[in-house]
């Protein structure tokens, strides 16, 4: 997958669990928790939408990451492979 | 032959707006059935039946705003016959509300009138007799009460001849627009500010903090999820919701309804979980019988719960069956939360950010993770010493993550 497949994919899982969240709106950088305001059940609906579509089994230790677009598109490319 | 009326889904609920129905004449209704959608301040709600039997006749039409207490549909009970005689035909006209939305209810004395009063149109330039959550709605978005035509009595302005101006053009809601269809924010907001206001108003609180070791529930849900899938893992917030759960099935006087009568004891732990909603809403659906559900199951129906409570699809029984609020401040936050209680309830839970604090184990200090947990009571039915036992219940239960 390309950075900006993978970049859609995220972007589409996280408006999937925070539907209220315009994907236009999510800047690079933007910290999931603290700045789009995911609490810990919309971050682990978030996970899991991420393994079921792009078999990416992230464990709770990696989860900061993924705390914002920029990163989490440079940590799934390395683990999707 | 049973009337289903449009039930009350909260302290302050006065009317709902049918959006959806999901049965039609003739077809059998079991209790716990969906059978309508309704609109209402906390987004839309799925509205179970109450009774049982086959559907006679539809009584409001799609887009009516029906008052609580009146009535949405008519069901034969089973194996009752249709009547032989000739009933009067079904109301064809779009349902009114068989009271005055905003009528005041503190007495049962005032007359309930057996027809909708014919809308008067106020005389340009006075200012119309309006109902209290009509004049703070209208306030807030900015809206001239003199500029509409009000469906009350004696053309007096409702809450929802104010909600249907919104759609003009000349009000400009002041708040960001609805977050989302389907939950306006703007009227949320008005039913947390009533409900909240009521419980200050009307329950005597009372506070007690506890902070709480959680090093070892930390540790075995760390543990547990190593070796889950995402799926399968658990939240600390399900920990939390199942050990407030037990402490409840404990303490008998802070869980339960407190009414007119004084208050009810439930025979079960509804917990209500509140969801901070983005864009300032709140809503605290109840997980049913949570001291009898394994974390597993908990954890699966509190997920659900949340993401319809994030979507505005709730069920009548989640808003009306709550016994105990559990909120939770989440990952990160404020050290404590002394919470202001959900009429009818007489008790919340606030939990804390955790926070790893110095701890004194024996006679050494070592750093622990810690959460500070807050009951906020009903001091007309319980007392410090009943709040103090729930809260060590808690405390016990967290020590155990393993047996919850």
């Amino acid at each position: 997958m390309t950075d900006a497949e993978i970049r859609q994919a995220f972007l589409e899982e996280l408006t999937q669990v925070a539907p209220d969240i315009d994907p236009g709106d999510v800047g690079e950088d933007d910290h999931l928790q603290d700045d789009l305001e995911l609490d810990s059940m919309d971050f682990l609906n978030l996970v899991t939408a991420l393994h079921q579509r792009l078999g990416v089994d992230i464990p709770e230790v990696d989860y900061p990451k993924i705390a914002t677009l920029a990163l989490a598109v440079g940590y799934l490319k390395g683990r999707i492979g | 032959m049973a009337v289903f009326a449009m039930p009350s889904l909260g302290a302050d609920m006065e009317a709902g707006t049918l959006v959806e129905w999901m049965i039609k004449p003739g077809d059998t209704v079991t209790r716990g059935d969906v059978v309508a959608v309704v609109e209402t301040q906390k987004g839309a709600i799925e509205i179970e039946c109450f009774e049982e039997g086959t559907v006679e006749t539809l009584d409001a039409e799609i887009g009516a705003t029906v008052a609580v207490g009146a009535p949405l549909a008519t069901i034969r009970a089973p194996g009752k016959e249709v009547a032989p005689t000739a009933r009067p035909a079904p109301p064809t006209a779009p349902a009114q509300p068989e009271k005055p939305a905003e009528a005041p209810a503190p007495t049962a004395s005032a007359p309930l009138p057996t027809a909708p009063t014919p809308p008067v149109v106020p005389q340009v330039g006075e200012a119309p007799p309006a109902s209290p959550a009509a004049r703070v709605l209208a306030a807030e978005r900015g809206i001239d009460l003199a500029a509409l035509t009000g469906t009350g009595p004696g053309g007096a302005v409702l809450l929802a001849d104010v909600e249907a101006a919104k759609a003009a053009p000349l009000a400009e809601v002041p708040l960001k627009a609805s977050a989302k269809p389907g939950l306006d924010m703007a009227a949320m907001r008005t039913a947390i500010a009533n409900a909240m206001a009521r419980s200050k108003r009307e329950i005597p609180h009372y506070y007690l903090t506890q902070t709480v070791d959680l090093q070892v529930a930390i540790d075995w849900l760390t543990a547990t999820n190593a070796a889950r899938t995402p799926d399968k893992r658990l939240l600390m917030g399900a920990l939390f919701v199942k050990a407030s759960a037990l402490a409840a099935a404990q303490i008998a006087q802070l869980n339960g309804h407190y009414d007119a009568e004084g208050f009810h004891p439930a025979k079960g732990v509804h917990a209500g979980i509140a969801v901070a909603l983005r864009g300032g809403g709140l809503v605290a659906p109840a997980l049913h019988d949570a001291e009898t559900l394994p974390l597993d199951e908990l954890m699966t129906q509190m997920r659900d719960l949340v993401a319809r409570a994030r979507i505005g699809r709730l069920r009548s029984s989640e808003m009306t069956d709550g016994t105990i609020t559990i909120s939770a401040m989440g990952d990160t936050g404020a050290d404590a939360m002394a919470a202001v209680i959900y009429p009818p309830q007489v008790a919340i839970v606030g939990f804390g950010a955790p926070l790893v604090r110095p701890w004194i184990i024996g006679d050494t200090i070592a750093p622990r993770m810690t959460v500070t947990v807050t009951l906020s009571a009903d001091h007309r039915v319980s007392d410090g010493r009943r709040g103090a036992k729930f809260l060590s219940a808690i405390d016990a239960a967290l020590q155990t993550p393993e047996t919850l």
